[in-house]
């Protein structure tokens, strides 16, 4: 493909690595090529001698005498997402050249996304961003529509982590997925979706920003679906796909209305002609809406956040790629690419804001009392995305970014953490053929003398979740909910109306749930921590014995992770701690691209608190940190705990926590089953059948047959008869001029 | 005497059209035809009384091709007849569909 | 000789009642021999009709051909084929249909009446004119021929073709197929 560069020439950048920016998605697609042709290739050959062929349980598997291959590679051979031991694992045959090509390609996506940053932080100032625009892609009229790319420092930003953490987490996928049949495919996916979310932070219009979207919604449904031979897995992905589509339809109508009034679809571009539109209309809060409505399906907001928690199906690595770091986060990408737009929809950042926060404290509840030790990451996940959508919401968009990078690191860190836990059950079930739940908590405990580094590594995580200095999440999170507060008056939003409530009002209201939500995360968290870790062992005896930490392949990645969850924060340190210099560094680095929304939104001021306010405030974070750390502490007694097969059935609200506000359950009454019923109904049996079937074609086949019939009829054959019609007919013909 | 030729003409070819209609024997229908096909040639003789020996001509040509049909139409009769061994048109109804 | 306007207009007259009785009697015949006979009177007395309308050259054509040709051929293939006798089933139609066929006739007749009279020739009482002229002038045959040979050359010819095809076909058709069954 010939890439005709059209670069703007004029732009600094031009001549620098940034030139190569389009090289950062190739990168991993060229990885999913390689890695996609050798999942082609069957996993392995065995022969009729192989230890493999009599280990497995199933009947399937006794086919010693066949020496044939595995039937159907990596699709029978699963290795069951929940401790199922029921197959035999099998190490894919190309699995040395994949374990190199997979991370090798993130590396190099990584080191050339360091090379651009260094050549931007080398400019100084930036204001304008680098486009390079490749070819004409959709020239329609009078939409023209390039396939671009667009470099500035948000989507400088995004890429760093993407990339970063990416290649992290590629490298923990060698060591967790080894023994996995599957083993090219996952990779070829993985890095499919890599390539999909730079395409996505990259894309200089919001249609190529929707390549991207669509994409990462395409590897997610892949990759939550990987050990698709489990029904219920399969149904987690096409669950995640579907919930993202109507949030796409979001999206796409935002496109639709941004088309019809500005002409233009290029970032850039609409953010000059933002201005044209009246503030606070009901186009700005339409399109802003709509769009909140794209995020509220990919970042896993009510009412679409429900594919999430079923999402863990997928590898755990998954998990903390695409539902902690990257994916999840594209929509807040997305709002912080519109600031201009949001900035000028009060209501509907007010709405953005107000969702973010009840989601927040929502999910918090619920993962209060669930005992998949994923299932509490997932919930988690989804609690702060609601803290992101919060700061963005109230126009704080440098916080949003922000605690989306701190967030990247230490739920990734997380994820990956109970990846070593669930590697570690796995490895001790396996040996005692035992099938019980592996990432149940009920059946760990204690396991601090086994796994004392992922010990170590996942209590720092939970420190900076919880909001702890002077781990990364205390400095994000206090940046969003002072944002909040400082807004609360003096503001746009402050202003603004919301279903008849004054602004400031809700965002008080949004300030309060935040606290709570902080209080009940750090409640949560510990209780993970204390359950899994802490305690007497409730494993079993025989698998305690082969409880052990995870290879150096898989624990790097996890110090590696640690280091950026303790000193992240350091990117954005407000005032009060700030030393020499390096007071806000991501705030200057974003303010060309968000600066001048955000100071739309304070109405011009830069929102400063006095100093004996930003004490409080900050004070007032820790503190709500600190007791929650200390309820989880002294209220839950890991010692209760029995493990999973022996639990009691749980009763009241407690049961209604653990069964998730039976939302799932409502879903299914209100939209599933109606729609399948429809379905079914109507468009199978009476569109389908009935329409189509009945009336057109076995319709139409009976009318030819009856016109048939009546001139069959007609044709008697008698040449009397004909003499007769042919008289008749001249009468006829005769009568008319006679008539005439 | 031309409008007495023309009566006598549409006199003769309604007598056949009758024919036609009333009979079942594919001879005698056949017959009922040439009776048609003169009476049209007497309208063209009588026409040609006054206005010129075209129509002569024309009840020449028409006769030689009366001639050649009357061939053919029986040889196809013959050949029916050989199949059905009747030539009542009632019972001959092979073309049916 | 020269005939008198009476004399043509006296035999015209009486012909064509013949002719008339000759084609009633011959539609209403159950033997097809009597009914090819009868035929064969209304062509004898439409020849006379013909000379009466100074076309004797198509008179004689007329014997020659219609009555002594074709319907010569037509009583071959009844004798050929046994059909003298009068048929045993109805060869008629019943009453009923031979009233409705009766009806046709005398609507058909009644509609060619109306369209003649609305677009006919103004002058329906024409003296001898072209035609007994030109036999006058080139004699019975000629008046024919000369237009036959010069104006109608094209069609005289492929008339004659097509007489060869009837030829054809009728030997083809009329063939005994007796060795494939068919």
């Amino acid at each position: 493909m010939l890439l005709q560069h059209e670069v703007s020439s004029a732009h600094p950048l031009a001549g620098t690595a940034a030139a190569w920016m389009w090289l950062l998605p190739l990168l991993p697609l060229l990885g999913f090529v390689i890695n996609g042709l050798l999942s082609l290739i069957p996993a392995t050959v065995l022969g009729p001698g192989d230890p493999d062929m009599a280990h497995g349980a199933d009947g399937a598997h006794g086919e010693a005498g066949h020496g044939a291959h595995v039937h159907a590679h990596d699709t029978a051979d699963a290795h069951g997402a929940h401790g199922d031991d029921h197959h035999p694992v099998v190490r894919h045959r190309f699995a040395a050249l994949t374990s190199f090509v997979g991370p090798a390609v993130l590396a190099a996506s990584f080191g050339l996304a360091v090379a651009i940053f260094l050549a931007m932080r080398g400019l100084g100032e930036m204001h304008e961003p680098f486009v390079q625009s490749y070819f004409a892609w959709m020239p329609a009229g009078s939409l023209q529509l390039n396939a671009a790319f667009q470099l500035d420092q948000l989507s400088m930003i995004m890429i760093l982590v993407i990339t970063g953490v990416g290649t992290l987490i590629h490298i923990f996928s060698v060591g967790y997925m080894q023994d996995d049949p599957g083993y090219p495919r996952y990779f070829a996916y993985l890095n499919l979706f890599v390539a999909f979310m730079l395409v996505l932070v990259l894309g200089a219009s919001y249609p190529v920003l929707f390549v991207g979207w669509e994409g990462v919604g395409l590897c997610s449904y892949l990759l939550i679906g990987f050990w698709f031979s489990d029904k219920a897995n399969a149904d987690a992905g096409k669950k995640a796909f579907i919930v993202n589509r109507i949030g796409d339809f979001g999206l796409l109508i935002a496109m639709f209305l941004l088309f019809a009034n500005l002409g233009t679809l290029d970032f850039v571009a609409v953010n000059a002609g933002a201005a044209k539109l009246a503030f606070g209309g009901a186009l700005v809060t339409t399109i802003c809406l709509f769009m909140f409505l794209g995020c509220a399906g990919k970042s896993a907001q009510i009412p679409l956040y429900i594919w999430l928690p079923d999402a863990m199906a997928g590898p755990t690595p998954v998990s903390a790629l695409i539902h902690a770091a990257t994916m999840v986060t594209a929509g807040v990408y997305l709002i912080a690419r519109s600031a201009t737009l949001f900035s000028m929809a009060p209501v509907a950042s007010l709405t953005v804001a107000v969702v973010g926060a009840v989601t927040a404290i929502f999910a918090a509840t619920i993962g209060l009392k669930q005992w998949d030790i994923k299932k509490v990451l997932a919930y988690s996940t989804v609690s702060q995305l609601g803290y992101m959508f919060v700061a963005v919401g109230v126009g704080a968009y440098t916080a949003g970014v922000f605690h989306l990078v701190t967030h990247a690191f230490f739920k990734a860190l997380l994820f990956l953490g109970s990846g070593s836990v669930i590697f570690a059950m796995h490895r001790a079930y396996h040996h005692t053929g035992n099938h019980d739940d592996a990432q149940d908590m009920r059946n760990m405990g204690g396991l601090r003398s086994f796994l004392p580094w992922t010990w170590f590594l996942m209590w720092i995580a939970t420190l900076a979740i919880s909001g702890i200095p002077p781990f990364a999440g205390f400095f994000s999170k206090d940046e969003i909910l002072g944002s909040v507060f400082l807004r609360a008056h003096d503001s746009t939003l402050a202003d603004a109306h919301w279903l008849g409530i004054p602004g400031s009002a809700v965002l008080y209201a949004i300030y309060a749930l935040g606290l709570a939500a902080a209080l009940l995360t750090a409640i949560y968290m510990t209780r993970m921590m204390l359950y899994t870790f802490h305690g007497p062992n409730r494993t079993g005896d025989e698998e305690r014995k082969h409880l052990g930490e995870a290879p150096w392949s898989m624990t790097g990645p996890l110090v590696i992770l640690g280091i950026a969850s303790a000193i992240g924060g350091w990117l954005n340190l407000p005032h009060l701690f700030a030393f020499a210099g390096s007071e806000g560094v991501l705030d200057r680095w974003l303010e060309p691209v968000v600066g001048p929304s955000q100071l739309q939104v304070t109405l011009g001021r830069a929102p400063e608190a006095a100093g004996n306010t930003e004490v409080l405030l900050v004070g007032g974070a820790v503190a709500i940190a600190v007791i929650g750390i200390l309820i989880a502490v002294f209220m839950l007694k890991p010692a209760r705990l029995v493990p999973k097969a022996q639990s009691p059935e749980e009763h009241g609200f407690q049961r209604v926590l653990l069964d998730k506000y039976y939302v799932d359950e409502a879903y299914d009454r209100a939209v599933v089953e109606p729609t399948v019923g429809i379905s079914r109904g109507v468009l199978w049996k009476g569109i389908d059948q009935g329409l189509i079937d009945g009336v057109l074609v076995n319709g139409s086949a009976k009318l030819a047959r009856a016109v048939g019939g009546v001139g069959s009829w007609l044709q008697s054959g008698q040449v009397g008869t004909y003499a007769w019609v042919l008289v008749v007919g001249v009468l006829a013909v005769l009568g008319a001029f006679t008539i005439r | 005497m031309l409008a007495e030729a023309l009566f006598f003409s549409a006199v003769l070819f309604t007598i056949g059209v009758i024919g036609v209609l009333t009979r079942r024997n594919a001879i005698i229908i056949f017959m009922c035809v040439e009776l048609m096909l003169n009476a049209v040639n007497l309208t063209f003789v009588a026409f040609s009384r006054a206005y010129g020996p075209s129509g002569q001509i024309f009840v020449f040509f028409s006769m030689t091709v009366a001639a050649a049909e009357a061939a053919v139409g029986l040889a196809i009769i013959i050949s029916l007849f050989r199949h059905k061994q009747t030539v009542n048109l009632q019972h001959i109804n092979i073309l049916k569909g | 000789m020269q005939n008198t306007p009476l004399f043509y207009t006296f035999n015209f007259y009486l012909f064509g009642i013949i002719a008339i009785v000759s084609a009633i009697v011959f539609v209403t015949r159950k033997s097809p021999v009597a009914a090819a006979l009868w035929l064969v009177n209304t062509m004898f007395s439409l020849a006379a009709m013909y000379v009466m309308l100074d076309a004797p050259f198509i008179g004689v054509i007329q014997v020659l051909v219609y009555a002594g040709a074709i319907m010569v051929v037509f009583l071959f293939v009844i004798m050929l084929l046994n059909l003298g006798h009068p048929s045993e089933i109805a060869d008629i139609r019943n009453q009923r249909w031979r009233l409705i066929a009766g009806f046709v006739g005398l609507a058909m007749l009644a509609e060619i009446f109306v369209l003649t009279r609305a677009n006919s020739v103004p002058d329906l009482t024409l003296a001898r004119d072209a035609a007994a002229n030109s036999v006058i002038e080139s004699g019975a045959v000629g008046t024919v021929a000369t237009s036959l040979f010069t104006t109608y050359l094209l069609p005289f010819e492929i008339t004659s073709v097509l007489l060869l095809a009837a030829i054809v076909g009728a030997v083809m058709i009329g063939k005994q197929r007796s060795a494939n069954a068919r």
